[in-house]
């Protein structure tokens, strides 16, 4: 009985602010993204799409014309053809040419997309049982990133925290994925357990983390900003409770943040080696 | 072949009640057993996916949890594409190919007998793992590695519930092919045989060389986890990608066997109600050869983002795509059976058309998801739930039960209630659409598939897909009530059934004689919509 007066209250919530909520949440296409291979293949996308819509108004066309003409009901009387080679070596040839025609492109995105060569910096992606773990190469700063507590709170079952009331729900982390913009990135995935896939849309791809297998792509962002995701391969009870942030940045502010980080682990660690430090003289009393 | 024959040819059924159906060896009784079998697990998996679409109703977990919603979608995979789709198969094939080939029953029997009394045990096993601790198989129907190592008490229960399957699968298929090789009327040649006993050979020869593969893919996964083999754990020196090469290398194969009949029943639905033949016959078993040839050098499309390299990308991308040219030819030879026909619109033709509309979108969707680079979006969203969908559901789904309502009069000797029929195709076809068209959107929109709970930017398209389920759904009920009452009784069903059918089982009475043909037919005497 308790539910069903929360979906009560609820649809009559979504019907009070379902005008203001229209743009924003009956999103219908692929996003645009932010690198130029995202935007490279939502050109795709919409090509492909088109050419099946043509071939879709033309068939379906043929078809519900004959469905409409060739009825029993307005006496039309059946034909007795059933065979045409020409016809058929038509239809056979016409589909193979509008296959190339989708192959070229697609061939050309999917070389772009596969060199990963001359990035200027390279970050380690590792997945977890159900957290993300960032190494960049070549500094001192890695750190995990896990869903963000409040999310992960509201989300357990019988928790009565609205979703709705709370911000990017499932769709934050503690500690961001912060790169800079204008650099070509290369991201390596892997993974500690199971199996996970590293997901930004818009960056246009997603890679498979797999143990004991190191795979490579790369992102290159052109526009400051914060893009989300989240893992896409089934890896497990939390699989879509491990969310991923990325934070672009310009590359002044990227340097800073480097070093800010930077400074606080050793920070961090002087700490830790000085309390190791004491207890070593602890154990020698 | 009179009333009377009729009833004598009953004197060899020996027992009565329960032992007759375990013990029969008859084609029709076990293709009734495959066709109940099919229709109570259809609606057990029906039913998981009806927990599933509750549970994503709205955002936030309300009645589930995420491990239990795991196990749903992995049961609702497993029962769907093992327990409902592919006995339904068997069943219309152990009804309708003796029947189609002018023979008394199947060349098997007792291996016929067999292969579907393994059902019931694998599916028994495979269900009581919901109760064992640890839960049911939640690792998904795919069973990768290193996941699915991670499954609690049900792990063997499962591994050995799919060997059962595919035991079953192997056997059936076997008797398939030797029935069509050995026991055709004299002059039923290959290229006079009706499509859907074409499709189901090709089936067949998919089954044999497919299934046997799983088994050891599965094989090699208990080994992993009991014997301390090392096929698909890095750690030891073994690739877990190579699971999914294995995998996909029946899985693929796997989607052709759920589809190829489905075209052998459109092929001869459609010609019936517009009462011309079928058009390019010959072009159509050349495309099911095509089909089955390309499915087994396409698998790697299942995971274009496990990593690749480029070359090998490109080779599934140009195979994968290549698969829409003999697909499309079967779609224009329909279309083309259609034109300047002369139609009427009973249910069986209703879902038939349906089924070509909906299956084009799903191949239309496949096809994007063929591309390479913009898989690198679509993989493992939405978009694919929408996609498979589509083939499965308005395809070999509705395929099924165009079939169904086309032979129901044939098989009972009733007709059914058409107009009740009629409800049940155009509740089913809207709430389908309802159901997963929106799905496209929300995998668009980077919704990720097998989550029990998202972001609430998806939250309108769900519920808009979760009502379409629940609709759906119900009116699955109605299909029962329509079997029900046609087998209860209904006006009296004559030999030919529609004005416009074709092929052997129409020269026979309805309900057909026990021993479907006891002297060889002369299949020149039709004229078939297979010529």
């Amino acid at each position: 009985m308790n539910f069903i007066k929360k979906y009560a209250s609820y649809a009559f919530l979504s019907l009070s602010v379902f005008p203001l909520s229209v743009f924003a949440d009956w999103e219908l296409n692929l996003p645009r993204g932010v690198t130029p291979f995202s935007q490279e293949i939502y050109d795709l996308h919409m090509y492909v799409l088109w050419i099946m819509c043509a071939i879709g108004l033309v068939v379906f066309g043929a078809m519900f014309y004959s469905i409409l003409v060739h009825r029993k009901s307005r006496g039309a009387k059946a034909a007795n053809w059933h065979h045409s080679t020409k016809v058929e070596i038509v239809w056979t040839v016409i589909p193979f040419v509008i296959l190339i025609a989708v192959a070229v492109p697609a061939t050309r995105s999917l070389i772009m997309m596969e060199d990963v060569g001359d990035a200027d910096m390279t970050i380690k992606v590792t997945g977890y049982q159900w957290k993300w773990h960032y190494d960049y190469i070549g500094t001192e700063v890695d750190f995990f990133s896990t869903i963000e507590e409040k999310s992960n709170t509201a989300r357990r079952r019988g928790s009565n925290i609205d979703p709705f009331e709370v911000e990017h729900y499932l769709r934050d982390v503690d500690n961001y994925l912060v790169v800079p913009t204008n650099k070509k990135i290369r991201f390596l995935t892997t993974a500690g357990d199971v199996i996970h896939a590293w997901w930004v849309p818009a960056l246009g791809w997603k890679r498979d983390a797999i143990p004991g297998f190191i795979n490579e792509s790369w992102a290159f962002i052109k526009e400051p900003g914060v893009y989300r995701g989240q893992c896409a391969e089934l890896c497990g009870k939390d699989h879509g409770f491990m969310p991923i942030v990325v934070r672009a940045v310009p590359e002044g502010e990227y340097i800073a943040w480097v070093e800010e980080q930077t400074q606080a682990k050793a920070l961090a660690s002087d700490q830790r080696n000085s309390n190791n430090l004491l207890a070593t003289t602890r154990t020698d009393q | 072949m009179s009333e009377a024959a009729a009833h004598d040819d009953h004197h060899d059924v020996q027992s009565t009640g329960l032992m007759r159906w375990l013990t029969t060896t008859n084609h029709k009784d076990i293709g009734t057993l495959y066709l109940l079998f099919s229709l109570t697990m259809f609606f057990i998996g029906g039913s998981m996916a009806m927990v599933i679409r509750l549970e994503l109703f709205q955002p936030g977990l309300q009645f589930v949890d995420p491990q239990f919603y795991n196990s749903m979608t992995t049961m609702h995979a497993l029962i769907m594409i093992f327990g409902a789709v592919m006995p339904a198969w068997t069943g219309f094939a152990n009804w309708m190919i003796p029947m189609m080939i002018g023979a008394p029953d199947m060349a098997l029997p007792r291996l016929n007998n067999w292969s579907f009394w393994i059902l019931p045990f694998a599916f028994l096993m495979l269900l009581s793992t919901l109760f064992m601790p640890g839960g049911a198989p939640a690792g998904g129907w795919t069973m990768y590695p290193p996941l699915v190592l991670q499954t609690g008490d049900a792990f063997p229960y499962l591994i050995f519930a799919i060997h059962f399957m595919g035991a079953s699968s192997i056997a059936g298929a076997i008797n398939i092919i030797a029935t069509v090789f050995n026991m055709r009327a004299p002059g039923m040649t290959l290229m006079k045989l009706p499509l859907f006993v074409w499709t189901w050979i090709i089936t067949a020869f998919l089954l044999i060389a497919s299934i046997p593969v799983l088994a050891g893919a599965v094989t090699m996964l208990l080994t992993d986890k009991f014997f301390g083999t090392a096929f698909f754990s890095a750690a030891g020196g073994g690739d877990p990608v190579m699971f999914q090469h294995i995998f996909w290398f029946f899985g693929h194969p796997e989607v052709y066997i759920l589809i190829l009949p489905a075209f052998g029943i459109v092929s001869a639905i459609i010609p019936t109600f517009a009462r011309k033949p079928l058009f390019g016959y010959s072009s159509m078993v050349y495309a099911t050869g095509a089909i089955a040839f390309l499915s087994f050098i396409v698998w790697a499309h299942h995971m274009f983002t496990v990593g690749m390299p480029l070359a090998g990308e490109l080779f599934f991308m140009y195979t994968t795509v290549l698969i829409a040219v003999p697909t499309g030819v079967k779609i224009f030879n329909w279309v083309a059976t259609m034109w300047r026909g002369s139609m009427t619109f009973e249910t069986p033709m209703l879902f038939a058309l349906a089924f070509v509309v909906l299956f084009t979108i799903g191949g239309f969707s496949g096809l994007m998801l063929g591309v390479t680079p913009v898989d690198f979006q679509y993989h493992d969203t939405y978009f694919v739930v929408a996609h498979f969908h589509y083939v499965l559901v308005t395809g070999a789904v509705f395929a099924l039960m165009a079939g169904a309502y086309f032979w129901l009069p044939k098989w009972t000797g009733h007709m059914y209630n058409e107009t009740l029929g009629k409800w049940h195709f155009w509740l089913s076809t809207i709430s389908v659409n309802v159901l997963f068209f929106p799905q496209h959107f929300l995998g668009l929109a980077g919704m990720p598939r097998r989550i029990p709970d998202y972001a609430v930017q998806f939250s309108d398209f769900n519920m808009v897909s979760s009502i379409g389920g629940f609709v759906y759904g119900a009116s699955q009920i109605l299909f029962v009530v329509v079997v029900v009452k046609c087998v209860r009784g209904g006006e009296k069903a004559t030999d030919e059934v529609w004005e416009g059918a074709q092929g052997l089982e129409w020269t026979l009475p309805s309900p057909p004689p026990f021993h479907s043909f006891t002297e060889a037919p002369d299949p020149s005497s039709i004229t078939g919509g297979n010529r």
